[in-house]
């Protein structure tokens, strides 16, 4: 695995206007706020955190389909680069044959009217990447062999197919292009455990064939855990944590990571611990809480988590946190 | 413990335009007061419509088989629900003695009448309390169920609420009228881990204080694990395994189950392969012949999966499978 960054994020906040404030300063959302992240070219890198904590808004911002606000998202991938924040309309359209997405809902992704083929050639057509209608099918059926979808199905419709291979096709579509970067959002959380873990393995076949890199967005840390090899965890537009998986899950050293790991209800039916659980609920980025974002249901939150806001620290390698009391907790 | 419920070859059809589904197939299961059930599947395994049977809560089109007894142990005597016809009949099941929680609580309240007036509206229905005391009662259940300011709660509506604010509504509201049955169907698939483990520590906690019987559906193994004292596993409308919590989890006997489990991400070992059930669930209108999970099954023994409709052989102490497997044992001694 190359280790240079194929993604950077740097200083990144993403805001939505609110209405109203006719007088001062224009009230915002601040979905996701001061962001800086690696992401290395080869990397199954995950992003989790719970409903509301701004990890679709970041992966959507790394694509250039979320407006960025403040600081700058990088790609290079060896060949070209880019800084998202000041893209012509030229460069997008490059970048989107380098940088794609896969939704979480294989129902409403796919459009009810066209065939498989036509799907998943969409993108070629767009942008113009074939010449001949030949060139074009030739193109979907091997990424469609890639993806395990059976060619002579090609010409069917998407409601003759379940939900896994839904899912198989938009990946297909997403992969169609010849991307570098693909964001896959929740993209397996609407699926059945037995076919979830079959869209696992294929999304993780692919990268390692085709060297490709993943933003994988979940709120799910087992399956995070089983598929990733590095995880940021995002609380209220902010990264608090990211480490390489094994570190992240053995060794947590966030407050809000570790009531994340213990909030899994575990499979043994002995262990019914209360472990530590969080009390309350995220709250709403219109209003944030001063200082540290966690302080509000952090158990271990004193007077400076009040008011001084922590910044990522190194905690090992590769291991950042955001926690003014990560060293006096872990020891 | 006694019986709270008897479900004996609970069938079900719909009559639908491609012609007549089965959605439940011949299940029989039964409760106790004060325990909780935990009934596993995926989409489409008739998990939900077996529960919704017991209040009868089926849309017209639903047709029981003719075998299908449905039996509610009550302290005034057993009460027939299959038997029960009108509104006035069915108001025993329908949140008298039987409540039901859905998965979706922005869903389940209506949106332009306020979280209190539903509460009150129930308790008027299925209690003699008078509006003043169905307010105190329904302030006292929010309270109860962890809804900080409970009273300011009361005038709200569902709009006002955050999600998980809006499941504990639903349980306040669910457990006001004291049913000595608790549906749950998926309770806490829509919240957040934080939520739902504070959500499922909640239900803990009732269960131990009102001694009512649970029935808990869900696709997650894992909230099982936590919640439920028995475990009956679901596919494809029919019941395939049936044990105790700690034998369905720890020696799954029927190779559904076993899959299901082997497909599961979990933390203890995450370098562990997942392993998919290969192909997809059968769609119902082209249910397979003999075992249903045949199509799928990496356990086949012969020609007789696919041909023959396994029986429910007894595995072990309370812990039961519909697999071929455990008949040829026999046989072939």
């Amino acid at each position: 695995m190359s280790q240079s960054p194929l993604i950077t994020a740097k200083g990144l906040s993403v805001h939505y206007a609110l209405r109203g404030g006719l007088i001062g300063p224009k009230p915002y959302v601040g979905a996701v706020e001061n962001v800086t992240i690696e992401i290395a070219a080869g990397s199954f890198f995950g992003l989790v955190g719970e409903s509301g904590s701004g990890k679709t808004t970041l992966g959507r911002a790394m694509l250039r389909a979320a407006p960025i606000s403040r600081g700058d998202v990088h790609f290079d991938d060896g060949e070209v680069s880019y800084s998202l924040k000041d893209l012509g309309k030229q460069d997008l359209k490059e970048y989107r044959k380098r940088a794609q997405l896969i939704f979480q809902d294989p129902y409403a992704a796919l459009s009810p009217r066209m065939t498989v083929r036509d799907i998943i050639a969409e993108p070629l057509e767009v942008m113009g990447l074939t010449s001949s209608r030949a060139e074009t099918d030739e193109r979907v059926r091997e990424i469609a062999a890639k993806c395990r979808l059976n060619v002579e199905h090609l010409r069917r419709f998407p409601h003759a197919f379940s939900g896994g291979q839904r899912q198989r096709i938009s990946i297909a579509r997403a992969l169609v292009s010849g991307p570098k970067f693909i964001v896959a959002d929740e993209s397996v959380a609407a699926l059945d455990v037995s076919i979830q873990a079959d869209v696992l393995n294929l999304l993780k076949s692919i990268q390692e064939d085709m060297g490709l890199t993943f933003l994988f967005i979940s709120h799910d840390l087992s399956v995070v855990a089983h598929v990733c090899d590095h995880v940021a965890v995002m609380y209220l537009g902010r990264i608090v944590e990211t480490a390489p998986t094994r570190t992240l899950f053995s060794n947590p050293r966030h407050p809000y990571t570790t009531a994340l790991l213990s909030a899994i209800p575990s499979l043994d039916p002995d262990d019914r611990g209360r472990a530590q659980k969080l009390e309350g609920e995220i709250p709403s980025p219109t209003n944030p809480p001063p200082g540290c974002k966690f302080q509000t249901r952090c158990p271990h939150a004193i007077d400076r988590c009040r008011v001084e806001e922590p910044t990522l620290e190194t905690a090992g390698t590769e291991h950042h946190v955001a926690c003014h009391r990560w060293q006096e907790l872990a020891g | 413990m006694s019986r709270l419920i008897d479900v004996e070859n609970l069938t079900l059809q719909f009559d639908t335009d491609e012609g007549r589904i089965t959605a439940v197939d011949n299940v029989s299961f039964s409760l106790e007061a004060g325990e909780v059930m935990g009934l596993v599947g995926e989409s489409g395994s008739g998990k939900s419509v077996t529960a919704k049977s017991l209040m009868k809560l089926n849309p017209r089109n639903a047709v029981y088989g003719p075998d299908t007894k449905i039996t509610l142990h009550l302290e005034d005597g057993p009460v027939d629900v299959m038997s029960l016809q009108n509104d006035t009949e069915m108001k025993i099941v329908r949140g008298g003695s039987i409540s039901l929680i859905f998965q979706e609580p922005m869903a389940s309240f209506a949106p332009a009448i306020s979280i209190g007036d539903q509460m009150v509206e129930q308790l008027l229905i299925h209690t003699d309390f008078s509006k003043a005391q169905s307010k105190e009662l329904s302030i006292e259940m929010l309270d109860r169920v962890g809804i900080s300011d409970a009273s300011t709660r009361f005038g709200q509506y569902a709009f006002e609420l955050s999600g998980g604010m809006r499941q504990r509504a639903m349980i306040a509201m669910a457990l006001s009228t004291k049913p000595k049955l608790l549906i749950a169907d998926e309770p806490t698939t829509a919240l957040d881990v934080t939520i739902q483990a504070q959500v499922i520590d909640l239900m803990k906690d009732l269960v131990d204080e009102f001694g009512m019987g649970i029935i808990f559906i869900t696709h997650d193994l894992g909230v099982i694990a936590q919640t439920a004292d028995k475990v009956a596993v679901m596919y494809l409308g029919k019941l395939v395994e049936q044990g105790t919590v700690r034998d369905v989890i720890r020696r799954p006997a029927h190779p559904y189950t076993r899959g299901l489990l082997a497909a599961l991400p979990t933390l203890d070992d995450i370098d562990a392969p997942l392993t998919p059930i290969p192909g997809d669930i059968p769609s119902p209108l082209e249910r397979p012949a003999g075992c249903v999970y045949s199509t799928r099954c990496q356990e086949i023994i012969g020609p007789r999966c696919s041909a023959e409709v396994p029986q429910f052989l007894s595995v072990d102490t309370d812990h039961s499978a519909a697999c071929h497997i455990y008949d040829t044992q026999e046989g072939a001694a």
